[in-house]
């Protein structure tokens, strides 16, 4: 199952130097591998296992995550405003889908 | 009088506390017992080792979980890491591991900071099967490793299974 339906907050505009946070959601079963189905087979492990935010072409944030993140991963972190311009995120899971979304800000 | 009467209770209230004290210590133990038995603490320990590169992390008050004391249900519970950083070119935190010493695989998370994050703190939901440590373990540019460490209490565990 692709990640679907990202969901990013990012403010609209911020003043130079202000640092302010970024929260994002996107939907995924995030499926552990360790749970059985009611054959008692192993259901596969099915996770977002990368998670990437570029600012401008830059990776300036990356998350890697393993079976242990919640269903629906939920991730918030912060970011430094200098420049005006475009956010990036990628969400890439186990079967090498990937889901992205992009935010811009105006700074000055 | 009056003097007397309050000095004799304070006493009785030591000797109380020093029992209590004393109870706990010992059901402390028993509980350290029974989680050395599941060897994973140890696991933990070994796999953030792979995660530095086999450098020891130094406990540092800089580090800071926000966990809540009691999660309800393990599916979901909110952390929050933080570490007490510049955040500069020249002095900044690289990377954040997260570490759980209880779970069935002791990896929670990886955040991969830059100095343009301005500040470095990270939060994400994570799943607890029981009752543990959560570890975070910081890595600065410098090249030392800072780790911090908070308990958790799990009422329902939330890995499957």
């Amino acid at each position: 199952m692709a990640a679907s339906r990202p969901r990013v907050k990012v403010p609209k505009s911020a003043a130079k130097g202000e640092v302010f946070q970024i929260k994002t959601l996107v939907t995924h079963k995030m499926e552990t591998g360790l749970r059985k189905d009611k054959d008692g087979q192993p259901i596969p492990r099915d996770i977002v296992n990368t998670f990437t935010c570029d600012f401008n072409g830059k990776t300036v944030f990356t998350m890697k995550l393993e079976p242990a993140v919640s269903a629906n991963p939920y991730i918030a972190f912060f970011q430094r405003a200098t420049e005006s311009g475009e956010y990036t995120f990628t969400w890439t899971d186990d079967t090498g889908e990937s889901v992205s979304e992009t935010k811009s800000i105006q700074v000055g | 009088m009056t003097q007397q009467r309050s000095t004799s209770l304070t006493l009785n209230r030591r000797g109380l506390l020093g029992a209590l004290g004393g109870g706990a210590l010992v059901a402390a133990g028993a509980g350290m017992t029974a989680r050395n038995a599941d060897a994973a603490p140890e696991d933990a320990a070994k796999w953030a080792s792979e995660l530095t590169g086999g450098r020891n992390p130094v406990d540092d008050p800089r580090v800071a979980i926000d966990l809540p004391p009691i999660a309800e249900n393990g599916n979901t519970v909110p952390v929050t890491v933080t570490v007490d950083s510049p955040m500069t070119d020249a002095d900044h935190v690289t990377k954040i591991h997260v570490v759980a010493e209880g779970n069935p695989n002791p990896g929670l998370c990886t955040f991969e900071l830059t100095p343009a994050c301005g500040k470095a703190e990270a939060s994400t939901r994570i799943r607890m099967a029981r009752t543990q440590n959560v570890v975070a373990i910081a890595e600065l540019s410098d090249g030392s490793v800072i780790s911090g460490k908070k308990e958790v209490k799990v009422t329902v565990g939330g890995c499957g299974g």
